[in-house]
């Protein structure tokens, strides 16, 4: 698996810093332990290896968990089709790592979209504002402890939001261990 | 509960001033012209901030968000199931095609995807085809409309009109049409369908050669599309473009051919590609594909196992009670067929923890689902990689240099659709 060799260079190049590589249906992750190397990773995935798109940028929330975010980037060299998926977690009060924008252009939409969705912050973005949100929007509605209804806000001459009535609506369900749990019509931000 | 609050609508002075202080920059004697977010030519709700030097453009800011829904977020809350009816809504011009690319990812999660019946792949890859030729062909009506030949728009719509009666007929709506399952198809096709879809095929041969001699050799049009909006290979791929935007840009890349999915190995189909990567080449990949979903359909119509009427009843959907819903019939009579029933309905398929990243070639691009479980029925985290947004994203490299009336004939070209780029 071609893939996985790449996967294992990577390893080699960083060492204790990237963890074995895993691998689910044909598809190899690897985990960096410091956020603030990926820029180094991604430089030499590119460079030296020849993984020259940049799929997707995907951040996960793990609330409750230390540390918080994962950042998730899936790497694909354009020749051989090789594909790797690069993740790396930061923590709550860091909410920050380095900007991979000097590797692929794409990641410019996808680094403002994490920030706009999750509030994580990218260290050497030159214009890192909100994107899919509108400016002056004060919540990071991806978070999981951002209300499915949403938050009123109101922002005069820009925008006002209701929370949405959830109430009667399509049939609501939440991660949860038993049914109970995984049901309720609306779940408050407390819980 | 419905509140009444006052909203400020400046005067257009006003929102001019305050467009040109959110670009930034001294302007100098510049001028900032806000396009959209409802301009015609944008398709849909795109707003772009063009700063202008007399008729050319110096610097662009595309600005998109308006059609937001939090599809990411919704999928978080609900069964894999429930979401399927909200993928119809992403690329609403080939609903059947996200239905697929949907299913395709929550099946490869849940390790099911090699055990898909072949009737049931031939008939997704029909469905994905028939949406590829619905939204190329939308997505050519629109950009000939914009670039000035209206006629081009009544002829391939009145061929979406044929698609939408075929959508209909297999899975009971028009655009909404939610066909798939996570382990098949809602569904069979009806009894005659294949000859309505061959029937389609005879006729829309006969209109796709009809715009080619209405465009391809049209000098105005060529004109208007050759050296514009040039994307090298370098850029299409540095930009993450997909789909017939890096193949108009000569990367011979397509995920049905790259990483082949359903039966897509058995079928014999060519990836066309362009040489100079400007809006012609874009327009001319566009024209060929549509071509290749015909021979693709039209193998899927001759090969589909259990032919037009499917006589020796080959299944559409795994049989396995604890993914795909048992026979009404016998969740009525047989315990365990209702437990089954009961569980799908109020827990959902059992999807295993993990994660996977699927892509789907889209007509738009590469549609992606990124999907990140820790067991059960609901993803814990599910990110939707669309084509449209990432696509875009180039806008703002491309349209420098270029003139204003040169704008919408490149975002015609690039084909984009907002409800898949905002999600």
């Amino acid at each position: 698996m071609a893939a996985l060799e790449s996967a294992k260079k990577i390893q080699a190049k960083f060492g204790a810093l990237i963890s074995e590589p895993v691998v689910f249906r044909d598809e190899v992750s690897l985990t960096l332990a410091d956020p603030e190397q990926i820029l180094a990773v991604c430089q030499h995935a590119k460079l030296q290896l020849g993984f020259d798109y940049l799929v997707d940028l995907s951040s996960v929330d793990n609330y409750g968990e230390d540390p918080r975010w994962t950042l998730v980037y899936h790497l694909r060299s354009s020749k051989t089709g090789e594909e790797v998926r690069i993740k790396t977690s930061v923590s709550e009060e860091k909410s920050e790592l380095p900007s991979v924008l000097g590797v692929w252009r794409t990641v410019n939409w996808h680094e403002r979209e994490v920030y706009d969705m999750m509030g994580i912050r990218f260290a050497g973005h030159p214009d890192l504002r909100r994107i899919l949100m509108w400016d002056g929007y004060p919540y990071f509605p991806l978070r999981k402890d951002f209300p499915l209804a949403g938050k009123p806000t109101d922002l005069p001459g820009v925008a006002f939001t209701q929370p949405a009535p959830l109430e009667g609506g399509p049939f609501v369900t939440a991660p949860g261990r038993d049914a109970i749990n995984r049901e309720p019509r609306m779940r408050t931000p407390e819980e | 509960m419905a509140t009444v609050q006052d909203i400020e609508i400046r005067d257009s002075a006003a929102r001019a001033a305050q467009a040109a202080a959110e670009l930034n920059v001294d302007t100098g004697d510049r001028m900032v012209l806000n396009m959209g977010p409802s301009h015609p030519a944008t398709h849909g709700v795109l707003r772009i901030l063009l700063e202008l030097d007399g008729e050319v453009i110096t610097k662009a800011d595309p600005d998109v968000g308006y059609l937001h829904r939090g599809d990411e977020k919704i999928a978080e809350n609900m069964t894999y199931t429930q979401f399927i009816p909200y993928t119809d809504r992403l690329d609403y011009l080939a609903p059947l095609a996200n239905n697929v690319a949907y299913a395709l990812a929550v099946e490869k999660l849940m390790g099911i995807h090699d055990r898909l019946p072949p009737r049931c792949q031939y008939i997704r890859v029909m469905c994905a085809e028939l949406a590829r030729i619905s939204a190329h062909l939308l997505g050519l009506g629109a950009f000939a409309m914009d670039t000035g030949a209206v006629t081009v728009f009544l002829l391939t719509f009145t061929e979406r009109e044929k698609i939408y009666n075929l959508a209909e007929a297999a899975s009971g709506a028009r655009l909404t049409t939610s066909y798939t399952r996570i382990g098949g198809v809602a569904r069979d096709i009806p009894p005659g369908w294949t000859d309505m879809c061959r029937q389609f095929l005879k006729e829309f041969a006969v209109a796709l050669a009809e715009a080619h001699t209405l465009l391809t050799r049209n000098r105005i049009w060529v004109d208007r599309l050759r050296d514009m909006g040039i994307i090298s290979q370098e850029m299409a791929i540095d930009y993450g473009l997909s789909g017939p935007n890096l193949r108009g840009s000569g990367i011979n890349w397509d995920m049905r051919k790259n990483q082949p999915y359903l039966c897509y190995k058995d079928l014999d189909f060519d990836i066309p590609v362009g040489s100079v990567g400007d809006c012609y080449d874009r327009y001319l990949v566009r024209m060929e594909e549509m071509k290749q979903s015909m021979r693709i359909i039209e193998q899927c119509l001759d090969k589909l196992p259990g032919g037009a009427d499917n006589k020796s009843h080959e299944p559409v959907c795994i049989v396995d009670g604890k993914i795909t819903m048992p026979p009404k019939s016998k969740v009525l009579s047989s315990m365990e067929e209702l437990i089954h029933q009961f569980m799908l309905v109020t827990e959902g398929v059992n999807a295993p923890a993990g994660e996977i990243y699927f892509g789907h070639e889209n007509p738009k691009g590469e549609l992606g689902f990124y999907i990140n479980s820790r067991g059960g029925g609901t993803p814990y985290r599910l990110k939707i990689r669309s084509p449209s947004f990432i696509n875009l994203s180039i806008v703002g490299e491309l349209f420098p240099g270029h003139m204003v009336s040169d704008v919408p004939v490149i975002l015609g070209s690039l084909d984009f659709v907002m409800g898949e780029s905002d999600r």
